[in-house]
């Protein structure tokens, strides 16, 4: 039946979050993008309890237990919707105090997307115990982003067989110094253990912060969510346990679509929703803002008027809230289907495209909508703009994401449709 | 809770129009369009599918169940993608029978309902639009003025559908300060209905100028008594269905560039290799998505009884833009066989265009 009443557990999250973003976030944020190498300790001291006392597995919000309703029938999944619309939330608050919360993050879904069941216990546990922790993702090199078959950290077995060895450089890791090197986290490392085997070489390794051989060699200067921090890693000769292969070591050749690479692509097909849930976090705070800056000086939004009544101004605001909302549903479809446990690859690609879009022209809008103060660093406005961008680029640029969908709906393979 | 998977009825209403749109109307669209006829058997078979007398209660000889929005939505997506003339064909009466349904007095209900509903089809229809670029349901120009127990109007409408054969015409008028809306019959001194209206689209369809010269009727006409109608309400029903109908057509447009796409060859390859046509594709896809699921949260919402008319005003411009974009892409497309008649695309692109002004052409 369709739907669209949001569960109240959910609402009643995103006003506690709504909470924090008015109190906490926004009062910060300028501060922490003019002081980007700053780590936001008040910030992350305040909601590391709320996350630890989830399990902190921020990526992982379901134990697999199916869970049951007073009257013993099945209760409907409802974690990764739970999820965007937090992220959406603290991105509201502030995108970048959002990217720096502590959890599992990009690195705990990938375990999440390819670990066992051991594994995702063995790596996941600490999120819920003692100090605050991060966990990344590093796939990027420098000389290959989007075409992340084309990777060259390698990962061989050390002669005994008990270890691998990984070698090679990672860059544009989001959140990499703070699992790295400032808490007791990890970085999920995507390597070859076969470069002649492509695709269904590449494996994800789980590196704990610290490991002699991994040293962040650089934090980037980046446009916007400055207070994130971008690390490039290098790996040398670093040795981590057998054991800490995501999933199968198993590589079979000759089936370049489907193993190795589709860890990556499971990863995506969980996080690609949740960055356009950020982007549209981000999205509605420039449109509700420049809304009622309007509004308070006279210009307000009238529905349903007829076209030509509507003024410039009004039109695009119109246009602006009904972008965002196109984006956020089709967020909340690629969602629902990932907590119904269907293939959502299709429609997360399709929110990604859209959401990281929308969010990109609806912070230019609003940026132009009000003038010199919009350009202005007396509001956050500017920085909104700024730290929407990253969302139509990092996890899948726009592009991709499109050549994504169109392959789904053309029915080709990636070497049909390059 | 959050869904997006429709219940087992909504899809089977969903598979019945769109065997339907698939079945019988596609294929009489190009010659309905050259010719500006309508296949009247193909209308007659697609009142048979219920869709209106399952929005009206027993009681006033419908099928008994409660009009909702969401249901008529399905269904318009679907009649949409058959053909946007032979679509609003079907879908006039509704024009005429849910302003009574949700308005009416209980005399009107009873006196007209069953006459739209226990028949086959029966052109009821309703004149709102106005030959005017700056047309505003808010502020309308054809006047209803009281005298006693009697209204006298005076106006002119526009894009008034199966106005040549209606028995009855629901006329919106500008009442003091509001909208409200008239019940007048065939033949009532002072009506004329004049030549039958040429359009860049929909020609299939038959619209009429309608003038009303001092035409004088009873106040028990205004629909819903002393109470009225509350116009912003109605035109959601409106909103909604347009934007469902622009989702079919464009969904149509979107289905046959991708086969052509994927079948026509250049330079030794099908061009939808290419980034450059599957990227538009990709696109188009993503925006006839986008449309459906607002359309749908803007029906729920009027469903649930919310005030609708911001999502519902959203989904509509939305459609509107929406509509366009895809249908002129598919033209791209084919490139000079998109231009040709002999593909659809080209009536497509002339019926897309007009969604921006079809307010109040289509209801659900």
């Amino acid at each position: 039946m369709i739907d669209f009443e949001i569960p109240t557990p959910i609402k009643r999250q995103v006003q506690f979050i709504t909470m924090l973003g008015e109190q906490v976030m926004r009062p910060v944020a300028r501060y922490y993008d003019e002081h980007e190498t700053e780590r936001p300790w008040d910030y992350i001291n305040l909601i590391w309890p709320t996350i630890r006392e989830r399990g902190g597995r921020s990526f992982s919000i379901e134990d697999g237990k199916e869970k049951t309703d007073k009257e013993g029938k099945p209760r409907p999944r409802i974690g990764y919707l739970m999820l965007a619309h937090v992220v959406e939330a603290l991105s509201w608050g502030d995108a970048g105090l959002y990217l720096c919360t502590p959890g599992g993050g990009l690195g705990g879904a990938a375990v999440d997307a390819t670990g066992t069941p051991e594994q995702k216990e063995r790596f996941l546990k600490r999120f819920g115990e003692g100090e605050p922790k991060w966990a990344a993702m590093a796939m990027t090199e420098p000389h290959c982003g989007s075409d992340t078959a084309a990777i060259r950290t390698t990962a061989r077995l050390s002669e005994d067989g008990k270890e691998w060895i990984l070698n090679g450089e990672k860059i544009f890791v989001t959140g990499g110094l703070m699992a790295a090197k400032e808490s007791r986290g990890f970085v999920v490392v995507w390597a070859t253990v076969d470069p002649s085997a492509g695709r269904a070489g590449m494996k994800p390794f789980v590196v704990e912060a610290g490991t002699p051989g991994m040293t962040v060699t650089k934090l980037e200067h980046k446009h916007g969510i400055r207070v994130s921090d971008t690390a490039a890693i290098v790996f040398n000769d670093c040795r981590i346990p057998y054991d800490n292969i995501l999933g199968s070591p198993e590589v079979v050749k000759g089936d370049t679509e489907h193993k190795g690479f589709k860890g990556a692509m499971k990863t995506f097909d969980a996080t690609r929703p949740l960055v356009a849930a950020s982007a549209l976090g981000i999205a509605r705070a420039a449109l509700e803002f420049t809304a009622s800056y309007l509004k308070e000086r006279g210009v307000k939004v009238r529905y349903g008027i007829a076209p030509h009544l509507q003024t410039a101004v009004e039109r695009d605001l119109i246009h602006m809230e009904m972008q965002h909302r196109a984006g956020w549903l089709l967020v909340l479809k690629a969602v629902t289907k990932m907590d119904a446990g269907e293939e959502n690859a299709l429609e997360a690609s399709m929110a990604k495209v859209k959401a990281g879009q929308v969010a990109t022209y609806v912070t230019q809008k609003a940026v132009e909508l009000l003038g010199p103060e919009g350009y202005s660093c007396k509001l956050l406005v500017e920085k909104w703009m700024r730290d929407a961008r990253i969302n139509d680029i990092y996890e899948g640029t726009g592009q991709i994401n499109r050549l994504i969908v169109a392959r789904r709906l053309l029915g080709y393979t990636s070497r049909e449709l390059r | 809770m959050i869904s997006f998977t429709p219940s087992e009825e909504q899809q089977l209403i969903i598979d019945t129009v769109r065997r339907y749109a698939v079945d019988r109307m596609r294929p009489a669209a190009y010659e309905a369009d050259e010719k500006r006829t309508i296949p009247y058997d193909i209308i007659a078979r697609g009142w048979d599918l219920g869709l209106l007398p399952s929005a009206i209660p027993e009681q006033y000889g419908g099928f008994g169940e409660a009009h909702q929005a969401l249901t008529g939505v399905l269904a318009a997506e679907e009649l949409g993608y058959g053909d946007l003339s032979m679509a609003l064909y079907l879908m006039t009466p509704n024009l005429f029978a849910i302003p009574i349904l949700h308005y009416g007095t209980e005399e009107q209900k009873q006196k007209w309902l069953p006459r739209l509903v226990e028949g086959g089809f029966a052109p009821y229809t309703a004149a709102l639009v106005e030959p005017r670029w700056s047309f505003d349901p808010h502020a309308l120009h054809t006047v209803a003025e009281r005298e006693g127990n009697v209204y006298e109007i005076t106006g002119h409408k526009a894009m008034v559908p199966l106005a040549a054969d209606a028995q009855a015409f629901l006329v919106y008028a500008r009442e003091g300060e509001t909208t409200q809306a008239f019940i007048i019959e065939r033949g009532t001194e002072g009506l004329a209905v004049l030549e039958r209206e040429s359009f860049m689209g929909i020609r299939a369809l038959p619209t009429y100028e309608l003038r009303l010269d001092d035409v004088y009727v009873p106040a028990s006409c205004r629909v819903g008594g002393e109470q009225g109608i509350d116009i912003d309400h109605l035109m959601n029903y409106s909103r909604v269905a347009l934007a469902a109908l622009a989702v079919g057509v464009a969904r149509g447009a979107y289905e046959y560039a991708r086969d052509y796409a994927k079948q026509r060859e250049a330079f030794g390859k099908p061009i939808a290799q290419n980034q450059a046509i599957a990227f538009m594709l990709a696109e188009m896809a993503i925006e006839v998505e986008a449309t459906r699921l607002m359309t749908y949260e803007a029906a729920w919402h009027l469903d649930k009884g919310h005030n609708a008319t911001q999502q519902a005003a959203l989904a509509k411009a939305y459609a509107d833009e929406m509509a366009l974009m895809v249908t002129d892409r598919a033209v791209q497309i084919l490139g000079g066989h998109g231009y040709i008649r002999e593909h659809p695309v080209e009536r497509w692109l002339r019926n897309g265009r007009g969604f921006s002004t079809f307010l109040g052409l289509a209801m659900v």
